[in-house]
């Protein structure tokens, strides 16, 4: 880690200044390597139509790595939402109101992705 | 906090001159803006349609072969290419790396080439244009 990220270590009122920052940093090479793993897939797959798909997700090999894919995606959507959110709304109402609405739209959002992914990995075979 | 109107706020797009660095700066905030939006509810109508059946599965396919739906593709496909390309150039600059100005501005440069180059390469693979 560089001097600068050490120098913020155990600052602040919470005391882990610079923990934060760390997250973000590993959430965002986690959708990285996911989007990478995304895109392969779907690139390596004999055909696009919805029997293809559901087998895909059907083993352990497809559901899972979607199911982090869900989440991180979610959770790093959020993230990136709020520095833009507070960046550029002034306004401190609207801002709260806004990240709240974005955390409840990504909680609902992320909820029914693995609602739909868990319909595909354990529903019976079509 | 009561905050006075007379100091500048974000974003000043208006008060920088433009380059590289900073045009790839802002498309790495809207291109992220867009897949969270766009990308995500896509996301979500993709796993739920194939959740559904062949016949729920019809439907998305159809409105992705529409031109409007193809455009939106082909837009949701560059946008990853072109955030996943910034994020890797982002994750390089908070090591500490790249901040020399010619080593930025080409940096920039690569990443707006490369998400170009990588949208092609996919579409051309997926529509088989010129096989």
């Amino acid at each position: 880690m560089t001097d600068s990220e050490s120098a913020t270590r155990d600052l602040g009122s919470a005391h882990h200044g610079g923990e934060h920052w760390v997250h973000e940093r590993l959430l965002s090479a986690a959708s990285l390597l996911l989007g990478i793993w995304l895109l392969a897939s779907l690139l390596l797959l004999p055909s696009l139509d919805q029997r293809t798909l559901g087998e895909w997700l059907r083993g352990a090999s497809g559901a899972v790595p979607m199911a982090l894919f869900i989440i991180v995606s979610f959770k790093h959507a959020v993230d990136g939402l709020k520095v833009v959110v507070d960046d550029y709304v002034h306004d401190d109402g609207n801002r709260f109101l806004l990240i709240g609405l974005i955390n409840f739209l990504a909680v609902g959002g992320a909820s029914l992705a693995l609602f739909a992914l868990a319909k595909i990995a354990l529903g019976a075979a079509a | 906090m009561a905050r006075n109107p007379s100091r500048p706020l974000s974003p000043h797009l208006t008060v920088w001159r433009w380059g590289p660095g900073m045009l790839v700066s802002i498309l790495h905030r809207v291109t992220g803006g867009a897949l969270s939006v766009a990308g995500l509810a896509l996301l979500v109508w993709w796993l739920v349609a194939i959740a559904g059946g062949p016949a729920s599965y019809a439907g998305l396919s159809k409105a992705a072969a529409h031109p409007a739906g193809l455009i939106v593709l082909i837009g949701i496909s560059w946008a990853f290419f072109q955030h996943l390309l910034s994020g890797m150039r982002h994750l390089l600059l908070d090591t500490g790396a790249g901040y020399e100005l010619g080593i930025n501005k080409t940096s920039a440069i690569a990443t707006i080439v490369g998400s170009v180059a990588l949208t092609i390469a996919l579409w051309v693979n997926i529509l088989g244009v010129g096989r």
